[in-house]
C-alpha cells in the first residue's frame, strides 16, 4: 500500500489551517497515486482531534504523551523517525512554519529522506517527485526535481491550498500509537510562551490600511505616509523589514509573524510582497499598489497598481484626498 | 558565561528585494549581471548578534561561507564587525549543489574544530530553503533552535526566544554547544566604516577545496543534493491586476476615483 503520512499541527488546543491544507492536498494526490492518507497528531490529550482529522484520512494516529504538551522537535523526530521508518510511507508533509521549519530538515536528514521545502505545489510525474517553490523573495517560482527515492519528505507553504472537505469523509481508523519516550534526553526544554506586547492601534479593525515596505527608505519619510493614512481615515501598517529596523511597532506589523487583516482597501506603497506579507493581507476587498518594480510580486494580489517612485505619487495624492473631504465638508 | 568560541555561516547573495531581476537563458536561474552581491539578510543579524555576544563574554569569532572568490567581500564585511577569523571553501564542482549539500560541506569543514556556538541566517535570500542550519546540526549532532529572536546565557546553557506566527514567541533552554538560526530584527545590526572594511583587508582568509574537505563531486553538485532546479518561471498573478499609468498627477486623481466610487472616501 503507499502512503502520504501527515502531521497535524496545533497550537492552544486547536488544529491549524495548515493541516487541512495538507491533507486536503494528500487527498488530492492519494486518488491519482491510489494511496491512503494517513495523519498523525502528538499531543498531551489529543484524543478530541481524531474525529475531525478522521474525515480528511484514512487513518488517524494519536501519540499521547505527557511530555508531548508543549512543541518540541527532538520529542517530535524521535516519534516521527520511528514511525517513517516502520511506515515507509512514499510521501511525508509537515507544514512550512515555526514548528515546521524547527523540524523537518533535521528529521530528513537523520532517515536520508530528500526534503523539498516551502512548496506551493507537489506532483508525481514518471515517478519522479517534482515540487514548485518560490526563490528570491517570491519573484520566480520554480520547478525542481526531487532525488529519486522510495520516500520523500515536504514542507508545504501555509495557505497554498485551498481546504475542501472530503464529501463523504473518508472516516479513517483511529489508531493509538504508544511510543515509549524514556530514553529520550532532553537537550532542549521548553520555558514558556510569551504573547505579543500590547499595541496601541489595532490595524485589524481598520476599514483603510496605508502599508509601507522597504521602499519607503528612511524613517524620515514615515510622516508623509503618517499624513496620507490621516487623510484617507485610514491606519498605517507595515512590512517585516520595516519593524525589524524599528521605524514602527510589531503590532503594525501586516503578514504570518504579524497581523492578518482584511480591510476595505489596502494601499501597499513601496512593498515587494513577500508571500509572509501577502499571506496577511491577500483577504483585503479592494488593494492598490505603487511600486517602482513592474516585475513586484505584490501586483499579482491587487487591483490596481502603479510603476512608480511613491514618493512622486504620495503628495499628490495627499492633496486631492483633501480637497474632495473639503468639498464634502 | 566567559569565553565562548562561535562560528558564522554566512552567504553571498544578490540583492533582490528592490531590484527587477530576470530569468536566464538556462530558464533555470536568474540574471546576475547588474546585481549587487552582499551578505544575506538573516546572516547579517547573525554575525551581529555573534559580535555582541563577543563583546559581552570574551572568545572568538570563525566565520565561514562557500562560494566563489567574490564572496570574499561578505566576509571582510564580518572581519570588520569584529569576527577573528574567516574560512571560504570554494570550487568549481560546487556548483548545482542545494541548501543540504552546502551543509555537507559546513559539516566537513566545521567538525574538527572546537566550538560553543554556531550561528547562522534562518534563511538565504536566494533559495530560501531555511534547512542548511537544522541540517548541519543533524550532522553535527548537537541540539538547534530556528528562527531566533533573542539569545542569553544561564547557568551554561543558552535560553533562546523563537518567533511562532502571529507575534508570539516561545522561550526554549537549550544544552551548549548549540546551533541557533537567526531572524531578523533580533539586533540592529551596526554600520561598518570604510576604515574597517580596510583594516579587515589585511586578515588571512584561509581558502578550502573539496579535496582539503575530502569530499568528492558526487557528494555535493546536483548528484549530492536533494533537489534540482528544473525551470523558472513567473509566478502566476491571483488577481488581474490593472495598471494605472500617467503623470503623477493623473494616477492620482484615477486613485480618487476609484476610491470615491466605492465610497472610500
Amino acid at each position: 500500500m503507499v502512503e502520504i503520512l501527515v502531521l497535524a499541527e496545533h497550537r492552544g488546543g486547536q488544529l491549524r489551517d495548515i493541516t487541512f491544507e495538507m491533507l486536503t492536498k494528500a487527498i488530492n494526490l492519494s486518488s491519482k497515486l491510489g494511496a491512503e492518507v494517513i495523519s498523525i497528531v502528538l499531543g498531551k490529550d489529543v484524543k478530541s482531534f481524531a474525529p475531525t482529522l478522521a474525515e480528511y484520512s484514512n487513518r488517524v494516529l494519536l501519540v499521547e504523551n505527557p511530555l508531548f504538551e508543549h512543541f518540541n522537535s527532538d520529542l517530535y523526530q524521535e516519534v516521527l523517525s520511528r514511525v517513517i521508518r516502520e511506515l515507509k510511507p512514499l510521501l511525508t508533509l509537515i507544514g512550512h512554519t515555526s514548528y515546521g521549519i524547527e523540524l523537518a530538515p533535521r528529521l530528513a536528514a537523520s532517515l536520508n529522506i530528500p526534503l523539498a521545502t516551502d512548496c506551493i505545489d507537489i506532483t508525481f510525474e514518471n515517478n519522479s517527485l517534482i515540487v514548485t517553490r518560490q526563490m528570491y523573495g517570491g519573484k520566480v517560482n520554480v520547478r525542481a526535481v526531487v532525488r529519486r527515492s522510495e520516500s520523500y519528505m515536504v514542507t508545504v507553504r501555509q495557505g497554498s491550498f485551498m481546504v475542501q472537505k472530503p464529501s463523504p469523509p473518508l472516516g479513517g481508523r483511529i489508531e493509538e500509537l504508544s511510543i515509549p519516550m524514556e530514553r529520550v534526553v532532553l537537550r532542549k526544554r521548553f520555558i514558556k510562551y510569551v504573547p505579543p506586547p500590547p499595541g496601541g492601534v489595532d490595524i485589524t479593525a481598520a476599514d483603510i490600511i496605508v502599508s509601507i515596505g522597504r521602499g519607503i527608505k528612511d524613517k524620515s519619510n514615515i510622516p508623509l505616509v503618517e499624513d496620507l493614512a490621516k487623510s484617507l481615515g485610514g491606519v498605517l501598517a507595515c512590512t517585516r523589514p520595516i519593524v525589524d529596523k524599528g521605524w514602527l511597532p510589531s503590532d503594525r506589523q501586516v503578514g504570518i509573524s504579524g497581523k492578518t487583516v482584511k480591510p476595505k482597501l489596502y494601499l501597499a506603497l513601496g512593498i515587494s510582497g513577500s508571500f509572509q506579507h501577502i499571506l496577511g493581507m491577500r483577504g483585503s476587498e479592494l488593494v492598490i499598489s505603487v511600486n517602482k518594480d513592474p516585475k513586484a510580486p505584490i501586483f499579482g494580489y491587487s487591483d490596481y497598481g502603479v510603476v512608480e517612485d511613491l514618493f512622486k505619487i504620495i503628495p499628490v495624492l495627499k492633496m486631492k484626498i483633501d480637497e474632495v473631504r473639503a468639498r464634502k465638508e | 558565561m566567559v569565553c565562548l568560541d562561535i562560528i558564522v555561516c554566512v552567504k553571498h547573495v544578490p540583492e533582490t528585494a528592490e531590484a527587477e531581476i530576470r530569468i536566464d537563458a538556462s530558464g533555470r536561474d536568474i540574471e546576475k549581471q547588474g546585481l549587487v552581491f552582499d551578505i544575506n539578510e538573516w546572516d547579517e543579524y547573525a554575525i551581529e548578534e555573534a559580535v555582541r555576544i563577543k563583546e559581552k563574554f570574551g572568545g572568538t569569532i570563525t566565520v565561514i561561507t562557500v562560494g566563489p572568490e567574490d564572496a570574499d567581500s561578505t566576509l571582510r564585511k564580518c572581519l570588520a564587525r569584529g569576527a577573528d577569523r574567516a574560512i571560504r571553501v570554494t570550487d568549481p564542482k560546487i556548483s548545482g549543489s542545494d541548501a543540504y549539500a552546502i551543509a555537507k560541506i559546513l559539516y566537513n569543514v566545521i567538525k574538527g574544530m572546537r566550538f560553543d556556538l554556531i550561528l547562522t541566517g534562518v534563511q538565504a535570500s536566494d533559495d530560501e530553503s531555511a534547512l542548511v542550519g537544522p541540517v548541519l546540526a543533524e550532522m553535527l549532532g548537537i541540539p538547534h533552535a530556528t528562527m531566533i529572536k533573542r539569545i542569553e546565557f544561564r547557568d551554561g546553557k543558552a535560553i533562546v526566544n523563537r518567533e511562532l506566527e502571529g507575534g508570539f514567541e516561545e522561550v526554549l533552554e537549550v544544552d551548549l554547544p548549540a546551533l541557533f538560526t537567526i531572524q531578523t530584527g533580533i539586533n540592529e545590526p551596526r554600520y561598518v566604516s570604510i576604515m574597517a572594511i580596510r583594516r579587515a583587508m589585511q586578515k588571512e582568509i584561509k581558502v578550502l577545496s573539496l579535496m582539503d574537505l575530502g569530499l568528492s563531486e558526487e557528494d555535493v553538485s546536483e548528484t549530492g543534493s536533494w533537489i534540482r532546479v528544473k525551470e523558472m518561471f513567473t509566478p502566476p498573478a491571483e488577481k488581474k491586476v490593472e495598471f494605472i499609468s500617467g503623470s503623477p498627477n493623473e494616477v492620482a486623481s484615477r486613485i480618487v476615483e476609484i476610491l470615491r466610487r466605492r465610497g472610500l472616501i
